[in-house]
């Protein structure tokens, strides 16, 4: 099993080749501002290397360009919303809750028409079809190209989303249509902001995983594509091109399943220090430990299950300022290797500062030769000040425990901190998230409605069948574990009705192997 | 109609409201940000809420007692329109031609929390500082006016299809429940309802007072500890004289819905001091009772709260899930509830428990 794990971060672009689950070979690009072309940079890098110039299964790309594009407000579009459940709800019409400057950039229409359904499967009023039609026309007479649909309780009985689909698919062809009961689970505003935002995000989706194909392509590979979710499993690229937010938080997710993967460590603490910021997070049982409820991005509240992650402004590329000493939360960014000291540039940041220490050796350390050890020292306190504090802050238990340090700033990790038991560092480490995506993993969901079966029962027949979907998408049976269960009681249907929702995911499977019975 | 010293709430306070009430809603009655967000834009479109000592009311003025009624869970799909409430308090006034002084909230906890201010916008007249609960409870019978045996009708309750319903004579108040739990459940399990109207008298004998200021400190406390990066929820139990139970994660939630409550227990596994060991905690819409081993270590109508560890926000039964952590901490119960007559409303009996009631406070300590 060959894999290429590429993670494409706000400073570098990294890139590994895996062979049977060990890294055969790691490179490190900057990311560009066109970003593929740090792809293609990065590609040809680690293909430079013999041992990695082999033929490859898959190539698995992290990414955290689409929610960079929602929290930077660029390269966003107008969309339509339409909202089915009226005459209830009307005084919370979509994008009630969006910052008004994002909103602004995305509120391209509204429509809000009858219809919808009760909590126990029952229409709540007659689906407004010729209201539906009327929309579709004015979407297409206004020129939008990408629409959001939401229905009340559609993850229980989605049939309105998809007639609306087909009308809009009907009167406007060209229009992509975001259905919410594809995203999001009961709570009609968090649900419907998830499909405002993946509808936002369509050309920008389009564009950038064709950009991404370009690029393997560029680089001699002929390999299918995957991007990583924020939960670490992958979606074929077709697929996760239409739903661009499901990559929201991959990247750390990423760096937290690769940390685990490269130090055998399932229960630790982890630190990933990047160009820019570093992310503190847990790992329980090899998996990033997820926040509590709602999450927001860019400022609009979503349902999203995220890793629950503590992002400070501290990175490698920090810019460290000298009065008063202060290091970040300002970086330079991908800018790192023309703007640094020791690359040249005219910019103090954190890597020259753990250059001059001795902690590092990149660059030419002879431009930070006469930085002054007051600085020196006065800069790193306050770098190991931060992390301590707020690793602190994200630890959940009193006892000491390891912390992984990971990232390409990971130097900036003392060797010792309080809480702590050891600092592990391991090899490959400052390329966590690229390994993260490479050994990311397939999942499968059923989410339906089981009748005159006991809980226990009905989750296990959703299990059943949730890991043939996971083996069908290409996952190895017998490394399939349970992610996540969810079961919800539907009232007023005969035979103790239970909705369960149950997602499993395991390795790739092996292609050379035979299918395991 | 005397003339009575009336506060704007600002919108600061309505904020915090919501972070409070969410937290005395003791796991049910809805989250009240839908509400919040209905205020937020009446407020942005100049409206304001005045709010009114109960103290300042007139025997004979008319004071309606609002809520929204049913599943939470079908409040996340419906949202709350503040018009809906409003048209529940017109049609009081309409079948009883009356007119209504103040409105306040049946109950504090929850949702229900904002609901008085919601309706008090659309009908231009002010809230009454102070509710039935003192917190959220399930039944339209746990309330401190059922425990002072006023008149348990009519009812009035609104569905935003166009569906109007009047519950216009019942012999209990538990006979009130149950005829406008069936209307609810058939309207979608959600309906916005105006309870028997109450005279200025009756609020003033019955009513549990200075519960939205109550509800206002709690969230500040919460919100004030959380920005200056200290603990919200020692700041919480420090304001409110409440006790931490137990801290630890959700290890298993297990739900039923029947007719239209939603039933179930969840379990957290200890952390930190209290790690080894267990909590189960059962729950009818609200949280009831606390267990450890087999031991009920807290009970209705002393007030369970299941916080968020990290920021101390109130956490709901219907969104309480694996791998959340969690500090259970309980808060005192104001006094009418854990009277003798109170408890036969609100204590674990009525709840289906046998079990008796014993405080984790004193009663010197309990307060509205």
């Amino acid at each position: 099993m060959k894999r290429i794990g590429i993670d494409v971060g706000g400073t570098n672009t990294d890139a590994v080749l895996i062979v049977d689950e060990k890294v055969v070979h790691s490179v490190k690009r900057p990311t560009t501002a066109d970003v593929t072309s740090g792809i293609l940079d990065a590609l040809r890098a680690l293909r430079a290397e013999p041992a990695a110039a082999v033929k490859v299964d898959a190539v698995v790309i992290g990414t955290t360009h689409f929610i960079n594009a929602v929290v930077q407000r660029r390269h966003v579009q107008k969309i339509a919303a339409i909202r089915i459940g009226m005459p209830a709800s009307a005084s919370l019409p979509p994008f009630c809750d969006w910052p008004t400057d994002l909103a602004s950039l995305v509120n391209g229409d509204i429509f809000m028409l009858e219809g919808g359904h009760d909590y126990d499967g029952r229409p709540f009023m007659p689906l407004d079809i010729a209201g539906l039609k009327s929309a579709a026309r004015k979407i297409k007479d206004a020129g939008l190209r990408s629409v959001a649909v939401c229905s009340s309780f559609s993850p229980l009985d989605p049939s309105c989303e998809t007639t609306a689909r087909e009308i809009l698919a009907e009167i406007c062809p060209d229009v992509a249509v975001t259905m919410s009961h594809d995203l999001g689970r009961i709570g009609l505003l968090e649900r419907e902001n998830a499909a405002l935002l993946n509808a936002s995000l369509h050309d920008l989706a389009i564009t950038t995983v064709a950009a991404f194909r370009k690029a393997i392509a560029d680089s001699g590979i002929d390999a299918p594509l995957f991007l990583t979710q924020n939960d670490g499993t992958v979606m074929q690229a077709e697929i996760a091109t239409a739903f661009p937010v499901m990559s929201f938080a991959s990247g750390a997710t990423n760096s937290m399943r690769g940390a685990a993967h490269l130090s055998g460590l399932d229960d630790a603490m982890v630190v990933d220090v990047g160009g820019t910021t570093s992310d503190i997070g847990q790992l329980r049982h090899g998996f990033p430990r997820e926040a509590n409820a709602v999450v927001e991005v860019g400022g609009v509240r979503t349902l999203f299950r995220m890793p629950d992650l503590l992002s400070i402004g501290l990175g490698g590329g920090s810019h460290v300022d000298e009065e008063p000493v202060r290091v970040g939360p300002l970086s330079v960014g991908y800018r790192l290797t023309s703007d640094a000291l020791v690359f040249g540039g005219d910019r103090l940041t954190a890597t020259d500062i753990a250059v001059a220490a001795g902690l590092i050796d990149i660059g030419d350390r002879s431009r930070v030769a006469n930085l002054p050890k007051r600085l020196i020292d006065a800069a790193l306190r306050d770098a190991w000040r931060k992390l301590e504090e707020d690793i602190d802050r994200m630890k959940t238990e009193a006892g000491d425990v390891p912390l992984l340090a990971v990232g390409g700033g990971a130097f900036l990790v003392p060797d010792r901190l309080p809480g702590i038991s050891e600092i592990v560092r391991v090899p490959h480490g400052d390329c966590a998230n690229a390994v993260g995506a490479a050994i990311a993993q397939v999942s499968g969901e059923a989410d339906q409605v089981f009748r005159d079966l006991s809980r226990e029962d009905a989750i296990a027949a959703a299990r059943d069948i949730a890991a043939d979907r996971a083996v069908q998408a290409g996952a190895a049976r017998d490394s399939l574990k349970t992610v996540d269960v969810e079961d919800m009681p539907i009232a007023y249907l005969p035979g103790n009705a239970l909705r369960v929702r149950v997602r499993v995911a395991g390795a790739i499977a092996d292609p050379d192997l035979p299918a395991a019975a | 109609m005397s003339k009575a010293e009336l506060k704007t709430i600002s919108l600061e306070e309505i904020e915090a409201l919501a972070v409070g009430a969410w937290i005395l809603g003791t796991g049910g009655g809805g989250s009240p940000y839908l509400g919040l967000l209905n205020l937020r834009r009446l407020y942005a479109e100049g409206t304001r809420v005045q709010l009114m000592s109960p103290l300042d009311l007139d025997d004979e003025d008319w004071v309606a007692v609002v809520s929204n009624m049913g599943a939470p869970l079908v409040g996340q799909e419906r949202l709350a329109d503040s018009r809906n409430i409003a048209r529940a308090v017109r049609m009081q006034e309409e079948i009883n031609n009356i007119k209504f002084r103040a409105v306040m909230s049946v109950e504090i906890g929850g949702g229900n929390g904002v609901q008085a201010l919601m309706a008090a916008a659309h009908l231009g007249i002010p809230v009454v500082d102070a509710d039935c609960m003192g917190r959220a409870f399930p039944e339209a019978q746990m309330t401190s006016v059922a425990i002072g045996d006023l008149r348990p009708y009519p009812c009035t309750l609104y569905d935003p299809r166009g569906i109007e319903a009047v519950v216009t004579k019942v012999p209990s108040w538990k006979w009130m429940e149950r005829a406008s739990r069936k209307i609810c459940v058939e309207m979608g399990s959600i309906a916005s309802t105006s309870k028997a109207p109450r005279t200025g008298r009756e609020v003033k004998d019955w009513g549990i007072h200075f519960t939205t200021t109550k509800a206002i400190r709690i969230g500040r406390a919460v919100q004030e500890a959380n920005r200056r990066h200290e603990d919200p929820i020692a700041a919480l139990l420090a304001t409110e004289g409440g006790k931490k139970l137990f801290t630890g994660k959700i290890v298993d939630v297990a739900r039923r819905t029947t007719e239209g409550f939603l039933r179930g227990t969840a379990m957290v596994d200890g952390s930190d001091a209290d790690r080894g060991t267990k909590l189960k905690l059962s729950f009818q819409n609200e949280w009831i009772v606390a267990w450890r081993d087999e031991d009920a270590i807290a009970t209705s109508p002393d007030l369970i709260c299941v916080l968020d560890s990290v920021n101390g926000h109130g956490i709901g039964t219907e969104t309480i899930r694996y791998g959340q952590r969690v500090t259970v901490v309980a808060l005192p119960a104001p006094a009418v509830l854990t009277s003798p007559r109170g408890l036969e409303f609100v204590g674990p009996r009525a709840f289906g428990y046998d079990l008796d009631f014993r405080s984790l406070f004193s009663p010197a300590a309990a307060g509205a």
